[in-house]
């Protein structure tokens, strides 16, 4: 097993911190987007972000699947944990999640049923083996989750298995950016674009972000030298006045991506307008079932009344979501909303921004 | 009382043993029980009794699954009490053994989990000599739990260094991180991994006697479980009032636990283990203390990973990969797998 070691060593790390700066002190600073969570949790955990202080501004977007999921979601899966017939299957990530009344940890604790998986395909063998139940599979993530997922409602269609559902809030990555540079308050110098999501839509998927709004996009590992490569190669484009893609993770993202993973994703998914918890309704941003599939919809099995809210009153979590403000900046952070008490999304992700600058502030 | 909302309840996070676990033993067990030999919180209990001073401690082993690679529930709930008497530096005698069994469970299962708690036994050089045994209905727990309790004494002529935790010293650790919880976490999740991850679980009394009669000066040691290095040493820190400075690249981690961290989203010095120990030494020492270790079957891997500051922070700082120095915080709660 390789491919780690070779990513962490030290000299060459110092090295690449030292021109990175000697390269920021030419173009006069930078501002650069981490889009993914595990990033964000990498860049500190490595002390990147530390180590480039003063010389390249990281900021943290909105790629944390957890941080962007909207409170209604929560509160419709603790309302359906409450009933006798129903398992929710989820991730690890979204237990700790508080909505407007309670967590899926609260209800955990209380008794309900409720199983943390790890992969999708662990809801389909907890449906099988659990007949009269159903199960319902709280359905979020990117590009690199939602394949999973649509795979494993197909070998449900196959298998036959009646009583595997979805509470559907999957989102996609490219059209978030696309709004996000909309926005004229954030000027930035360049994307550190997911590794993992990459991985599944290619490198070609950047393309139209990079030629038509100008902004260059480096596809980054997650291992140091990957993220320090990636930055540096950020500054270089800006040194250049060059706004292109360049893949600096070639070792796992290819040009096209995993056609396989998005052909299957797209047999079941369609593109719809999604809410995205922090920063609002982006057009195409979403995926919902295909008419074919909604049979796998609980909306359609069993009625939730659920109001959408706005977000916990003093949080910032939306202007951190968008990169526009730091955690440090939110009146709550560290106070009332602690990793203990989390408040807003962001806190509560072990990928979230508010989360990792709680962990390794030093 | 000091619990004013009356709708907080027992959550995983208070078992994890990170920031709620503490909280949980200051704001209820502390707040209750307090005297001065439990207000030290170490991994046992110092107690003088006549002329001798005993160690004394107990812990309660809930592991699901109860055989894994490397070990068995058995061997587990021997080990962590010797390994707590053992990091007091203390020489482990006797044992007491409670058993909570449901109703259903196969004899064939509690017999193999005696056979390696004796083994373990065996190996560590103590006797269990008192126990109890409990069975309760199978819908209140499918399997067993185990408690033991162990004593030991602290024999003064090959004991710890009669100097406090001082800054320059060094920090040692007698092994790689996070074999244990790694292995345990990919088998009760079932998660296809090809791995060849073991658990470390292991009875260090031998290990820790070595480098003691080896004449080092050790200044104090911990056995870094439950919330793995980070919680250990920030423990630490807490109760010497020193900073700790370690470095992110002499840590060892083996490829298949590094590689199954990454996959995972986990930090291994998060993640616990049941056969290392952490040594704080006087610098002089260390060279000794680590050719000594790496001479033992349980310390081959034994590295130097930093050393005690000016300062009284109570923090521990990491100097990473790429040279900048963070804070290594404290477990807050179990770690969980990401999304993608």
């Amino acid at each position: 097993m390789k491919h780690i070691t070779e990513y962490r060593d030290p000299a060459l790390a110092r090295n690449l911190v030292d021109r990175i700066r000697e390269c920021a002190g030419q173009t006069g600073g930078a501002s650069i987007m981490e889009v993914c969570g595990t990033h964000t949790v990498a860049l500190f955990r490595f002390g990147i972000k530390q180590a480039l202080e003063g010389a390249v501004r990281l900021i943290s977007g909105p790629g944390c699947p957890v941080c962007v999921t909207p409170l209604s979601l929560i509160d419709k899966c603790c309302l359906l944990a409450a009933r006798q017939d129903v398992i929710i299957a989820t991730f690890g990530d979204m237990i700790r999640v508080p909505g407007n009344r309670s967590s899926l940890q609260k209800e955990l604790a209380s008794g309900r049923d409720i199983r943390v998986i790890t992969s999708p395909m662990q809801a389909l063998a907890i449906a099988r083996s659990e007949p009269e139940k159903r199960v319902v599979l709280v359905s979020v993530g990117f590009e690199t989750t939602t394949p999973m997922i649509a795979y494993t409602l197909l070998s449900a269609c196959d298998e036959r298995v009646n009583n595997l559902f979805v509470i559907c809030a999957n989102k996609l990555v490219p059209p978030v950016l696309k709004a996000l540079i909309q926005d004229k308050d954030l000027a930035l110098d360049g994307f550190l674009c997911p590794g993992h999501v990459s991985a599944a839509i290619g490198a070609r998927a950047y393309n139209e972000i990079a030629h038509a709004a100008g902004i260059p996009c480096v596809i980054s590992g997650f291992e140091p030298l990957d993220m320090l490569g990636g930055i540096y190669e950020l500054l270089s484009l800006k040194r250049n006045g060059e706004a292109k893609v360049v893949n600096a993770y070639s070792r796992v993202v290819t040009a096209g991506g995993n056609t396989k993973a998005m052909e299957v994703m797209r047999k079941v998914f369609e593109p719809c307008e999604a809410l995205w918890r922090g920063i609002g309704s982006v057009p195409q941003s979403g995926l919902r079932l295909r008419a074919e599939f909604t049979h796998f919809d609980i909306d359609r099995h069993i009625q939730l009344e659920v109001v959408e809210t706005e977000d916990i009153s003093g949080c910032i979590c939306g202007e951190i979501l968008k990169g526009k403000r730091e955690p440090v900046d939110c009146p709550c952070f560290g106070d009332s909303c602690t990793p203990e008490h989390p408040l807003g999304a962001c806190m509560v992700s072990s990928e979230g921004a508010c989360r990792a600058w709680h962990r390794y502030n030093t | 009382m000091t619990i004013d909302n009356e709708e907080e309840v027992i959550t995983l996070g208070h078992g994890a043993g990170g920031v709620l676990t503490g909280k949980l033993v200051r704001d209820i067990f502390l707040n209750q029980f307090n005297n001065q030999v439990l207000s030290r919180l170490g991994d046992a209990a110092l107690l003088d009794i006549d002329a001798h001073r005993m160690a004394f401690t107990t812990d309660s082993f809930v592991i699901s699954p109860l055989f894994f690679k490397g070990g068995d529930i058995g061997r587990l709930s021997v080990c962590g009490t010797v390994n707590d008497l053992a990091v007091m530096g203390a020489e482990p005698l006797f044992i007491a053994a409670g058993f909570i069994i449901g109703e259903g469970f196969s004899l064939r299962k509690l017999e193999a989990i005696a056979q390696s708690m004796r083994a373990a036994a065996d190996e560590a050089g103590v006797a269990i000599v008192t126990g109890d045994t409990k069975v309760v209905r199978s819908q209140d727990i499918d399997e067993l739990f185990i408690t033991t309790s162990g004593i030991g004494r602290l024999d003064t002529a090959k004991g710890l260094s009669a100097r406090p935790v001082t800054p320059g010293d060094t920090i040692i650790i007698s092994g790689t991180v996070g074999e244990h919880g790694m292995s345990i976490f990919i088998e009760r999740e079932a998660i296809a991994l090809a791995h060849a991850i073991t658990s470390d679980v292991a009875p260090l009394n031998g290990m820790i006697r070595a480098v003691l009669e080896g004449g080092c000066e050790v200044r104090c040691m911990r056995d870094p479980t439950r919330g793995g290095v980070a919680t250990a040493l920030n423990e630490l820190a807490e109760e010497k009032g020193v900073d700790l400075l370690i470095r992110q690249e002499h840590i060892p981690v083996s490829e298949e636990v590094a590689a199954c961290c990454e996959i995972l989203g986990f930090d291994p010095l998060y993640i616990a283990n049941e056969g290392k120990a952490l040594f704080v030494i006087d610098p002089e020492d260390a060279q000794k203390a680590i050719a000594i270790l790496r001479k033992h079957p349980y310390g081959k891997e034994a590295q130097v990973i930093g050393s005690v500051l000016e300062g009284k922070g109570h923090k521990v700082f990491l100097e990473t990969f790429s040279g900048a120095h963070r804070q290594l915080e404290e477990l807050t709660e179990d770690q969980l797998p990401r999304i993608c």
